[in-house]
């Protein structure tokens, strides 16, 4: 599927779509990591927890469950959640 | 990663801040300084520390407001960084203890000069990590992260500072690897005899705030903790109740703040100690009183030092503004080099450097409109 890269998260990945294969959240971001490593912890902390500012949304419904099963094909957008100064 | 123009050379500063990192190179005479930075611009870093081992490994100890915690190494003095393969990070949750997630890395320390390669990192929330390849790869230390006693001196993320509870001041005796020391705010201080096997606290003689049991570890609040590196048997500390020195194998600390003005007072963050004088040391108070306004005492900013073991004080301010100057410094925002006569150095939270180069006399602003500054430390390139 594509995935949206918010920019903050770019720094790994040199560009905002990339293409990445997983039956579920999680798996999505394991293959992100083995293409772009290091960017999982990123978003996810140890214990598998989506970090406070990061939101994953698939056909316009936002992801809460690093488990929750996604379709092949569509695109999945990562968006970075700014506050604070 | 690349950026910035980095190049070996004389005496260097290391600054972190809330945006970024910046690297100052002096000149053999520690007049004029060439500035290198922004380093990661809009990341906060906590802490830029130079292995003196090798003088050429710099570790950055890095997150933003919006991204997990990392920590970035570079050999080239910060032209390119790569990324830790796997940054400080808990364990699953074991001895039916909550899992706990690292906030961000707050504290490195290079490890003792027999084990190249080896750092020690102090997280927050509370928690100890160690590297054996150079900070490339990080794994949970000693039993402390997981152990339930432990887990309870942590105390809660309302017991800790406003940017949450850590772990820092992580010092390595120089005579012996296995001979180790950490500070936590809050939590104590606490020793190691058996390479971070175990540990122990050492609180004895602290204080802490009225009302609060002096006998419970968890309240006890060291704000930075220093090893004197003429006599590792004497140790100094700026606790959030005063100041203390300790001489080993003592183990009952000495609130020596007590001969401090008392208008000023003996709170404070950062502690610096004199390289070749063990009863020279620097200290930057800051108002402390009733709702802890953390700021220049009187919006007056001074530095104290004591030559005597902190028997006396004298107050440095020369240079320093006059009135209506409301910083303060962080913990880890000052430090001293290894001249002759010593030059110091502090970060202000208004993002101001300063820096002295005759052991407090005489200050100059060495950089202004910085973002707040985490962390200053001098290094020595090779």
């Amino acid at each position: 599927m594509r995935v949206l890269i918010p920019s903050a998260l770019q720094s790994y990945t040199g560009r905002p779509w990339v293409e990445a294969e997983g039956a579920s959240v999680d798996q999505v971001l394991l293959d992100l990591d083995r293409q772009f490593p290091g960017i999982r912890f990123r978003m996810l902390d140890e214990q598998r927890r989506i970090r406070r500012h990061i939101r994953l949304f698939f056909a316009g419904e936002m992801l809460f469950d690093p488990d929750q099963p996604l379709p092949a094909d569509g695109e999945l957008h990562i968006v970075q959640a700014l506050s604070g100064g | 990663m690349s950026t910035g123009n980095g190049e070996t050379g004389q005496l260097l500063l290391l600054v972190a801040t809330r945006k970024g990192a910046w690297i100052y190179h002096g000149d053999g005479e520690r007049q004029s300084w060439r500035v290198d930075g922004p380093h990661f611009l809009g990341h906060i870093i906590h802490h830029l520390v130079l292995d003196p081992r090798d003088g050429r490994t710099l570790l950055a100890a890095a997150s933003t407001g919006h991204l997990g915690p990392t920590i970035f190494r570079s050999t080239d003095f910060g032209r390119t960084w790569q990324e830790a393969a796997r940054p400080p990070a808990f364990g699953p949750a074991i001895n039916g203890l909550p899992a706990r997630a690292v906030d961000h890395t707050f504290w490195l320390t290079p490890g003792h000069v027999e084990q190249p390669g080896v750092w020690y990192a102090g997280t927050s929330p509370q928690g100890l990590f160690r590297s054996e390849d150079g900070g490339t790869n990080w794994a949970p230390f000693s039993c402390i992260n997981d152990d339930a006693q432990y887990r309870q001196w942590f105390g809660t993320v309302q017991d800790g500072t406003p940017d949450g509870p850590k772990l820092h001041s992580i010092i390595v005796d120089p005579r012996d690897a296995q001979h180790l020391y950490f500070a936590m705010s809050g939590g104590g201080v606490h020793e190691s005899l058996d390479g971070g096997r175990t540990f122990a606290p050492l609180v004895d003689g602290m204080e802490v705030v009225e009302g609060f049991a002096v006998g419970d570890v968890t309240f006890h609040d060291p704000h930075c903790l220093r090893l004197c590196p003429s006599n590792p048997d004497r140790l100094y500390q700026q606790n959030h109740c005063g100041i203390y020195r300790l001489d080993r194998p003592g183990r009952r600390w000495q609130r020596i703040g007590r001969n401090m003005p008392a208008a000023v007072g003996d709170v404070g963050f950062p502690l610096v100690l004199h390289p070749r004088d063990d009863k020279r040391l620097w200290v930057l108070p800051m108002d402390g009183s009733d709702v802890w306004p953390r700021t220049s005492p009187g919006g007056q900013p001074a530095v104290y030092g004591s030559g005597d073991g902190g028997a006396s004080w004298q107050r440095y301010d020369s240079g320093l503004p006059a009135s209506q100057a409301w910083w303060t410094v962080k913990r880890q925002a000052m430090s001293g080099d290894r001249e002759e006569s010593v030059g110091l150095y502090f970060g202000t939270t208004s993002g101001e450097l300063w820096h002295s180069r005759d052991e407090g006399r005489q200050w100059a602003c060495l950089a202004r409109h910085l973002p707040e500054v985490y962390a200053v430390e001098t290094a020595y390139p090779t």
